[in-house]
């Protein structure tokens, strides 16, 4: 039973990545290793001793946006497509409960962003080991821990295009994600507040909202500074938990919806 | 005592759109019971809830009230799918799929083994009459091949209850046969099929019984000659060598459809009078070259039911 549950998830999964992949959109791993290689040559005449560090900061930050664009506007469209162009009624009238179709979708986008982020990752650690001679490991957790932040952003985008529109998921993923940047200070901000509405309504955003901050270690890649241990395994943890409610109310939604 | 492929009782859908939520009612109250192995024409015009109901069969759309029982399961029940085999109105397919891997992913979703996944895609493209194009992409595909690849897709799991929703909307004479055939060799097969379609000689081709579906009501459903009955609605009769004289005092029994030549054909409506017609026209000196009763067509029948709606 639950081998075939596993088999019949797969099969989304593959058809998922299979479509992702013929819709050309791994491509944009070219540009991105375009604009990288441009930046590094560009830093050279720019910046004196710091080019290994903003070659660190900028490709950190440009596999991030780059999946981040990706999360968003593939898993927007995932669900609504199958619902617009009428391919879920021959999936949702096979042995196929709800919420295994939307784990497919999920994992065939996250399989995507995978393939997407090893190919961007690799450009960038051959360019680092090119200007250094070695890549510091703390590179390989931050790679890590961006990916475990676009896992989240396509769950969200999931959750939004199980109900909606997308470009009205669109709007939204995005606002979860601007606002999941901003919680940490609007948890501080709140402090200013205190004993008022404004204070309680800043407390539940940044309790309600995923801290993305969480997932980004930029700075500590940068500057090839020690991590917690500590802060990983909660990272990670509270990733995954937060991904998983996610999906879980995805699947409730989903479950309850006519396809008309 | 035939087994029950799927019962409907009073299954109401109610659909709720636009801002204000308006409330549309697509099924009222639908009955409708059908038999293992028999192949159900579900007839209706657009928009009456013929696609509603097959959904709710399907399990892609919830009843809003009702009794369903799809092969003497629910139709929520995700394992009563693993024997249904459903095609779609106009459906659109993953096109960047080729034949072989999009029945392929299908197969795939019944968990079926490797083995018996090929052999039997290798077999339906055979079937279906695609297997030379097996390595061809869908976005390729005309309409006709659509339809048949669709079709193929809803036997992968070699199902005992078969669902087609207008399987054989938009293909020419030729596509519309092959879809007949294919039907009616699942009948062979024992299966149950269950389509809906406009075409109606189509219907009146290959369907066992057949429903009508006006307003989201169920107005007719039986076997084709119950429902037709042996009932003659009128009477032509072609003749030789009449004068305007005689057909004018035909005229209140008889009317005149056409004039060929030296031939008249006459229109009477119902058989009761057809015999004092033709002592007339014996009387008159003319001579009879057929009488030929016409009797009421499926057409018909579904005319008159939307006429009765309308009205």
């Amino acid at each position: 039973m639950m081998m075939s549950s596993t088999k019949k998830i797969w099969a989304i999964i593959l058809n998922t990545f299979r479509e992702a992949v013929r819709d050309r959109i791994l491509y944009a791993i070219v540009f991105f290793a375009i604009v990288i290689l441009l930046i590094s040559t560009v830093m050279d005449i720019i910046t004196i001793g710091q080019r290994a560090k903003i070659i660190i900061d900028m490709g950190l930050a440009s596999i991030s946006i780059f999946g981040v664009l990706i999360a968003i506007f593939v898993g927007i469209g995932l669900v609504y497509k199958e619902i617009d162009k009428r391919t879920i009624y021959t999936i949702v009238s096979k042995p196929v409960a709800r919420w295994q179709f939307l784990l497919g979708k999920y994992f065939g986008l996250v399989l995507t962003l995978l393939v997407e982020v090893a190919a961007m990752s690799t450009i960038f650690f051959i360019i680092v080991f090119s200007e250094l001679g070695r890549i510091p490991p703390v590179l390989f957790v931050a790679v890590g821990m961006t990916f475990l932040e676009l896992m989240l952003v396509c769950a969200v985008a999931i959750l939004f295009s199980s109900f909606s529109t997308p470009i009205l998921s669109g709007m939204y993923t995005l606002g979860v994600y601007l606002i999941g940047h901003l919680t940490r200070d609007l948890y501080q901000f709140s402090f200013r507040f205190k004993g008022t509405f404004l204070q309680k309504l800043m407390l539940v955003l940044y309790y309600f909202f995923p801290n993305l901050d969480n997932f980004n270690i930029r700075s500590q890649a940068v500057h090839d500074l020690p991590l917690a241990p500590g802060y990983i395994a909660f990272s990670i943890a509270y990733g995954l938990l937060y991904i998983t409610l996610l999906l879980v109310v995805s699947s409730v939604i989903f479950s309850r919806r006519d396809f008309k | 005592m035939a087994q029950i492929a799927l019962e409907l009782k009073g299954v109401s859908k109610t659909f709720r759109s636009g801002f204000a939520m308006r409330a549309v009612q697509a099924l009222k109250g639908v009955n409708l019971t059908i038999q293992k192995g028999e192949i159900f024409g579900y007839l209706g015009p657009n928009g009456a809830g013929k696609t509603t109901t097959l959904k709710i069969i399907v399990g892609i759309i919830f009843p809003s009230s009702g009794y369903i029982r799809v092969l003497s399961q629910r139709p929520s029940d995700v394992a009563v799918r693993q024997r249904i085999g459903f095609l779609p109105e106009s459906p659109y397919f993953y096109e960047y799929l080729n034949a072989q891997e999009f029945l392929d992913f299908y197969a795939r979703l019944f968990a079926i083994p490797l083995g018996v996944r090929r052999e039997r895609i290798r077999r339906l493209l055979k079937t279906v009459g695609l297997e030379r194009k097996a390595s061809e992409p869908l976005r390729r595909f005309s309409k006709g091949m659509l339809q048949r690849i669709g079709i193929a897709q809803a036997l992968i799991n070699d199902p005992e209850l078969i669902i087609l929703d207008e399987p054989m909307s938009g293909l020419d004479p030729l596509g519309r046969a092959q879809i007949r055939e294919i039907i009616q060799r699942l009948k062979e097969e024992d299966k149950t099929v269950i389509f809906s379609s406009h075409i109606i000689p189509d219907v009146e081709a290959i369907a066992d019984r057949v429903g009508i579906i006006v307003d989201g009501k169920i107005r007719d459903v039986g076997n084709i000659d119950d429902l037709l009955g042996t009932r003659v609605q009128s009477v032509e009769i072609t003749v030789r060598g009449i004068d305007a004289k005689l057909t004018s005092r035909l005229a209140a029994k008889a009317a005149v459809k056409r004039i060929v030549g030296d031939h008249t054909v006459l229109v009477v409506d119902g058989p009761e009078p057809v015999n004092e017609v033709i002592d007339a026209i014996r009387a008159g000196k003319g001579t009879i070259e057929s009488v030929e009763p016409i009797r009421m067509t499926l057409e018909d029948l579904v005319l008159s039911q939307m006429r009765k709606d309308a009205s």
